[in-house]
């Protein structure tokens, strides 16, 4: 079971991302569950400053953009 | 070479569309169409070569660039850099705590808060193809002067001691340590394949977020080209009585547009004869004083902080609009 974490600040991209998170996992049959975290003091803490970020299991693994289908796929694989 | 967007119109609006070419409708429909289309076709060109130079530059090389300078050199490249550098607003939050824990002063990152908003490559791109270059020059001017002044007194009032408990105790640890610490982030190496997606994604992103402000903002333009009659506003607001400025940054406030929207508007404001600095008052109120903007800051500070930066703000356009007002004559010279 992957714990995937999405950081920001509660936009619209930080939605979507967690959105496609959860379709491509759902697909590849990858245990995980999705978070959004918008509390500053957690993004602070994983030294993010370009969001949507996302972190897996509580290492960071992309940041500032809505990351495209292969980069999901790669970061789930990983 | 953009007299061909004027052409167009004159085809479109007068040839194709029979309008007669003194007719309010026709004035109005010719600015909205030549406005447009050359505003969108410099803007598809303008940022795609935009972003393929800036495609290297990330907020974790910015920020350490800014870090190794001293305070002095820091509020203008804060400024500066919140001019160039790709940013949203949905990342200020972000920003904000990555800058201030790596211990810059809180001065600094405002200064590139403040004049994020302000100047920006669509903004610039804009106002010249609008306004002309000079003008264009003392609006990147004075939206540095905005936050790099903004951001000297934050620092002179020691605005850090009103920030969140937990904003504040990371720039106090970041403070502790030396800032040779800090590990340096590489220069991505970035092939021209890797640039031209990067520019081709950035360009879908910005104009997917402005093109309806760019149409609402001609729009508006337009609508008072065609139908406010010339000179309407020194007939009726007094040619620039100091009061007008002050009126002009409460009208912006509760407006709240990006330069997208704003420029197009300001430019038939100038025409139909508000003076210049008070249509700057107005368009800086609008775009760099917003209440979402706020809303987030709220987060990582108090509120005494939030109303001492908005006061800040707001008699800095004041001033901005009283010294332009003062000073249009021997700036714009024949020129608007």
């Amino acid at each position: 079971m992957k714990k995937i974490e999405v950081l920001g600040t509660g936009c619209k991209k930080c939605t979507t991302t967690a959105e496609h998170i959860g379709a491509v996992a759902k697909e590849l049959g990858i245990e995980a569950s999705v978070e959004k975290v918008t509390d500053p003091g957690v993004i602070m803490s994983y030294q993010v400053m370009s969001t949507p970020a996302v972190a897996i299991d509580g290492k960071l693994a992309h940041s500032g953009s809505v990351p495209d289908r292969r980069k999901i796929e790669t970061m789930l694989q990983d | 070479m953009l007299e061909v967007f004027t052409w167009l119109a004159d085809w479109l609006v007068y040839g194709l569309g029979g309008l007669e070419p003194d007719s309010k409708l026709a004035s109005s429909l010719h600015f909205f169409v030549e406005d447009t289309t050359k505003i969108f076709a410099l803007l598809v060109v303008m940022i795609y070569i935009i972003a393929l130079l800036r495609a290297s530059l990330n907020l974790e090389r910015v920020r350490h660039y800014i870090q190794q300078k001293n305070r002095f050199a820091g509020y203008g490249l804060g400024a500066g850099f919140g001019a160039i550098t790709p940013f949203c607003s949905c990342s200020s939050i972000p920003l904000f705590l990555g800058f201030t824990s790596a211990g810059i002063p809180l001065g600094i990152t405002m200064a590139f808060l403040f004049t994020s908003p302000i100047i920006n490559e669509v903004a610039v791109i804009m106002l010249w193809s609008l306004l002309g270059w000079e003008f264009t020059l003392v609006y990147i001017a004075i939206g540095m002067i905005v936050g790099i002044g903004g951001g000297m007194i934050l620092d002179t009032l020691r605005g850090e001691r009103w920030l969140k408990d937990f904003a504040a105790k990371a720039y106090s640890q970041a403070a502790e340590r030396p800032a040779t610490d800090q590990p340096v982030p590489e220069k991505p190496s970035l092939s021209l394949k890797d640039r031209h997606e990067f520019a081709r994604d950035e360009l879908k992103e910005i104009v997917g977020r402005i093109w309806q402000w760019v149409i609402i903002g001609v729009g508006l333009g337009a609508a008072l080209h065609g139908f406010v009659p010339d000179g309407w506003f020194a007939e009726n607001l007094g040619s620039g009585q100091w009061w007008n400025v002050p009126v002009a940054v409460f009208a912006g406030l509760p407006l709240y547009s990006n330069a997208t929207g704003v420029i197009p508007v300001m430019e038939s404001l100038i025409l139909k004869g508000l003076p210049v600095g008070t249509t700057l008052a107005f368009c800086m109120s609008t775009v760099a004083a917003s209440v979402p903007e706020f809303i987030m800051l709220k987060q990582v500070m108090q509120w005494r902080l939030l109303a001492i930066i908005f006061v800040i703000l707001l008699v800095n356009f004041m001033i901005v609009g009283w010294v332009i007002n003062l000073l249009s004559p021997w700036l714009f010279n024949g020129m608007l």
